[in-house]
């Protein structure tokens, strides 16, 4: 029994399982040694853990977009990213005239809707201008033909963008309202952080119920099954895929807007490229296709890579770990597929998604 | 006379909102006063007009099965006044929103959001004429446009040929001026300057002449005649006259660098380090199918390998020179591709492009971050790498660099051809096809995977290492996604799998973008318009290979009827 087992396995399960425990040693040894030297209090911690949420709430509903296509269409909608940058480059632009006319003090719940409605509005012209002219002509191509397809339409959306609105960077208004801090658990917290991450969960809640409860959420779930059976049931293909396009740019463009909110750092015509690539480690995360799963890996892939450059890294003695955060979402993203592909929850999708 | 007016309206529309795009996003404007013949037709109108252009040429391809001509040329010359009205609505944009707040306080100024929405672009668009003028004047040419779009359709085949020709190498010669000029100034061509150009533009009077040469050219067929006095020679002259040719092409190949000129040789020096990364990436994506979007990494690793090992500063760690480290950066690429090779077996398609595009990026961030800065540099990078010497010469000039690729070039195309049709290269191209099959028929996967991944690093770390010795020092923003992408664009459009395609691949996305450094801001704009359009119209690249035309055009029946045919025979 035994013996037959051993045969079974190859030296690439060997070398995978000594990777894995490699990993787990580092990431235990790291945090060992952080938690021992005590370098930050409780507080700091928590500071940690809620700027990491809000950022993940924007990562999540990037991630719904790419975990929506890839559901209905087995793709990797790789211009995604270009999508959310769409949004949130030109709503920059809107928050600073709401802000130069006192508006967006005055009536900062207003104020906050219309960008997020201009944003939403113009990331799903977009994502719908894609679908059309980008992928709809190669649906049943090669695999290889949409994905190049899409990283060239990454590049046109960004160079477009700049062409457009030009390439300095631009910062959000901060907005009055919004800024102090609010108690939570003890620890302060920075209430536009919170904000975000309410803000994400209703529009999280409000797909839920538009998937779960409405006759075009039920069509995009029955595509998501089957397609050829779904047509056959009188489903519009088409329309259910134009529809799931737009979902994914109005949520990725109110994800831009809220990031502009709690992140001064500004925003470019090249700001969607990296957010995009962790939205997508995030879907991956929670099991690519899976709607839950996508909000969780988003979360989490927030927490993770706010914390774990001071948790692990400098536990290792490695300095300036935050220099190294984007590498660590990226290092998570190859130890998911190799530990657990199907994500957290997904289903196992190791033969779909060959 | 009936016309068919939705698909006037149709492609008008299209046209113009080509136009419109171009305009909006700043190339009318930015290329306004790079004129291109005398000083009445500039770069920037050239992108205007292409909206007309196209708009003549859909209408005319749509409606070419017409009883008589007559009606298709109407109809184009409709819709090319179609395709005026977006840049009309264009035009009142600006008016309204940019140029009536031009001397006014206003809280927000359109023009800081529309950068390029800008008076100068009105001024254009109308000719410099006004709006009551300018605007009749622009529906006026932009229907004279159309009509040269459906001539060029519409006219019968030899004069058709013949404009296109003429229209494409006056456009060249004008917008290659720069190193058209070089070139002629190599060879002392001084009076052909003066009387080609005048500034970058060519001399109206030289336009006209080049037109009509080429024109000429193409009507009278010349190389028709050329080819049917081919065909009546002798079988052994042929061989003669072709030996000649390719002894006369290797010989134009070694001299190129000295005729172009210094400035052109690091352009052709470009354009062969990444005919070397495209073969190597060539054989992970074309043979093996195996999406790499991290290849850059390899291609840093060899750079940095040779960078460390040679440099002269304070980071080098040995005085080996140029030629005893190339082997072991081909080497450390070719351990570096198992390495990276290993996590991902198991991965297939989209996760595996995400995957090595997420190791590019760790391997660039690591590279830039201070915590290896010690070893390597950091955000510093490395300085002070010689240049190699070749018999105690010193390879500093790009033209004597230009021979290291080629000799590079040439050894990974020779180590391509001959793995293509090895036992490896047909396994490789059995597991592209269908991995769990080819596991089926007995081939090792692993073995074969890590192969594909280790060559193809092997031959980027190669590149990398000359790319390293040529520029002497190096930087790890240097090595950013980018690169991958280039060298991916340039086998795509090469066509997956096909060595000569690579090289006009090669051609193509780096050395034309080397040669027309004005356009530097809008490469990449054009890099991602160019792969969406390759995919959509041409999706098996310029020079494709056999067998992967099939795959990406689809064409199964053929296959099959292929497979008939021999079978028969």
């Amino acid at each position: 029994m035994l013996k037959r087992y051993f045969e079974n396995i190859s030296w690439v399960d060997i070398f995978l399982r000594v990777f894995q425990i490699a990993a787990i040693t580092v990431i235990v040894v790291g945090i060992y040694n952080t938690v021992d030297a005590a370098k930050y209090t409780s507080a700091q911690w928590a500071t940690l853990v809620f700027a990491g949420l809000a950022q993940g709430s924007v990562y999540a509903l990037i991630a719904l977009g790419y975990t929506l296509v890839y559901g209905i269409l087995l793709m990797i909608n790789f211009a995604h990213g270009e999508v959310y940058m769409a949004g949130a480059f030109t709503a920059v632009f809107l928050a600073q005239y709401l802000s130069n006319i006192g508006f967006l003090d005055s009536n900062p719940f207003l104020g906050v809707i219309a960008l997020i409605l201009l944003a939403a509005t113009v990331s799903t012209l977009v994502a719908v201008l894609l679908e059309r002219i980008a992928y709809r002509p190669l649906r049943g191509a090669p695999r290889l033909v949409p994905l190049i397809t899409a990283i060239g339409a990454s590049f046109a959306l960004q160079y477009t963008f700049r062409g457009l609105y030009g390439a300095e960077f631009r910062a959000y208004p901060t907005v009055e309202a919004l800024r102090g801090l609010v108690n939570v658990f003890g620890f302060e917290v920075p209430l536009v952080q919170l904000v975000v991450l309410g803000a994400a969960f209703v529009l999280m809640f409000v797909l839920w119920l538009f998937v779960e409860r409405t006759k075009m959420g039920k069509a995009m779930r029955a595509v998501s099954e089957d397609k050829d059976t779904a047509r056959l049931m009188g489903i519009d293909i088409d329309r259910v895929i134009v529809t799931t396009f737009a979902i994914g740019g109005a949520l990725a463009g109110a994800a831009g807007v809220f990031n502009g909110l709690f992140r001064p750092q500004g925003v470019y015509f090249f700001m969607g490229f990296f957010p995009g690539l962790k939205a997508f480690t995030a879907a991956v995360l929670g099991g690519i296709g899976n709607l839950p799963g996508a909000m969780i890996g988003g979360l989490l892939l927030g927490v993770i890579e706010s914390l774990f450059p001071n948790l692990i890294l400098e536990g290792l003695g490695i300095p300036s770990a935050n220099q190294l955060r984007d590498a660590f979402a990226f290092t998570m993203l190859v130890l998911i597929l190799i530990f657990r592909p199907q994500g957290i929850f997904g289903e196992k999708l190791a033969e779909k998604k060959a | 006379m009936k016309l068919d007016w939705r698909t006037i309206a149709r492609n008008g529309f299209l046209g113009g909102i080509v136009a419109f795009y171009l305009s909006a996003i700043g190339l009318a404007e930015t290329f306004s006063e790079r004129y291109l013949i005398g000083t009445f037709i500039s770069t920037g109108q050239l992108f205007v007009t292409v909206g007309a252009i196209l708009a003549g040429i859909l209408t005319a391809r749509a409606l070419k099965d017409q009883e008589n001509d007559r009606d298709s040329y109407v109809s184009s010359l409709l819709s090319g006044a179609v395709s005026s009205l977006p840049l009309i609505i264009l035009i009142f944009l600006i008016e309204v929103l940019v140029i009536r707040q031009i001397d006014q306080e206003v809280v927000f100024r359109w023009r800081d959001m529309f950068v390029n929405f800008s008076p100068v672009l009105v001024e254009m668009l109308t000719f410099g004429q006004g709006l009551a003028v300018g605007i009749p004047l622009l529906i006026f040419a932009s229907i004279i446009l159309a009509g040269i779009g459906a001539a060029l359709v519409l006219l019968p085949d030899r004069p058709r040929v013949a404009l296109l020709n003429a229209f494409i190498w006056t456009l060249a010669i004008g917008l290659f001026s720069e190193n058209v000029t070089q070139i002629l100034d190599q060879f002392g061509g001084r009076v052909v300057i003066r009387f080609l150009f005048q500034g970058k533009s060519l001399n109206p009077l030289a336009a006209i002449l080049i037109f009509a040469g080429a024109f000429a050219v193409a009507y009278f067929r010349v190389h028709k005649t050329v080819q049917k006095r081919w065909a009546k020679m002798p079988a052994s002259q042929q061989k003669r006259n072709r030996t000649i040719g390719i002894v006369l092409g290797i010989i134009l190949l070694l001299l190129l660098p000295w005729m172009t000129g210094q400035f052109l040789s690091q352009a052709l020096f470009m354009v062969g380090l990444y005919v070397m990364m495209g073969l190597g990436l060539n054989i992970v994506v074309g043979y093996a199918g195996l999406l790499d979007l991290g290849y850059v990494a390899f291609f840093a690793i060899g750079a940095y390998v040779m960078g460390l090992f040679t440099s002269t500063g304070p980071l080098g760690i040995s005085d080996l020179n140029f030629w005893m480290t190339l082997p072991i950066a081909v080497l450390i690429g070719l351990v570096a591709g198992v390495v990276l090779g290993f996590p991902v077996l198991r991965m297939r398609g989209d996760y595996l492009a995400i995957v090595t595009l997420g190791f590019g990026e760790i391997i660039r961030i690591l590279a830039t971050s201070d915590w290896l800065a010690p070893w390597e540099g950091g955000p510093q990078g490395i300085l002070h790498i010689p240049n190699p010497s070749f018999f105690g010469e010193l390879m500093e000039k790009p033209q004597e660099m230009y021979y290291l690729v080629i000799a590079g070039s040439l050894l990974i195309a020779f180590v391509t051809i001959r793995l293509k049709d090895s036992r490896l290269g047909r396994q490789w191209m059995a597991m592209r096809e269908d991995e769990d099959v080819a596991e089926a028929m007995g081939i090792n996967l692993v073995q074969t995977k890590l192969l594909a991944f280790s060559v193809g690093a092997g031959f980027s770390a190669m590149a990398g290492a000359v790319f390293a010795a040529r520029l002497g020092n190096i930087f790890p923003h240097s090595f950013n996604l980018i690169v991958s992408i280039n060298a991916l664009a340039v086998i795509i459009v090469g066509g997956l799998g096909s060595i000569p395609g690579v090289i006009v691949g090669s051609l193509i996305l780096v050395g034309m973008p080397e040669l027309l450094r004005e356009f530097t801001e809008y490469r990449f704009l054009m890099y991602g318009i160019l792969l969406i359009v390759m995919m959509l119209f041409k999706p098996e690249g310029f020079l494709p290979d056999v067998a992967h035309k099939r795959e990406l055009r689809g064409d199964v029946d053929e296959f099959a009827e292929d497979d008939l045919a021999t079978s028969e025979a």
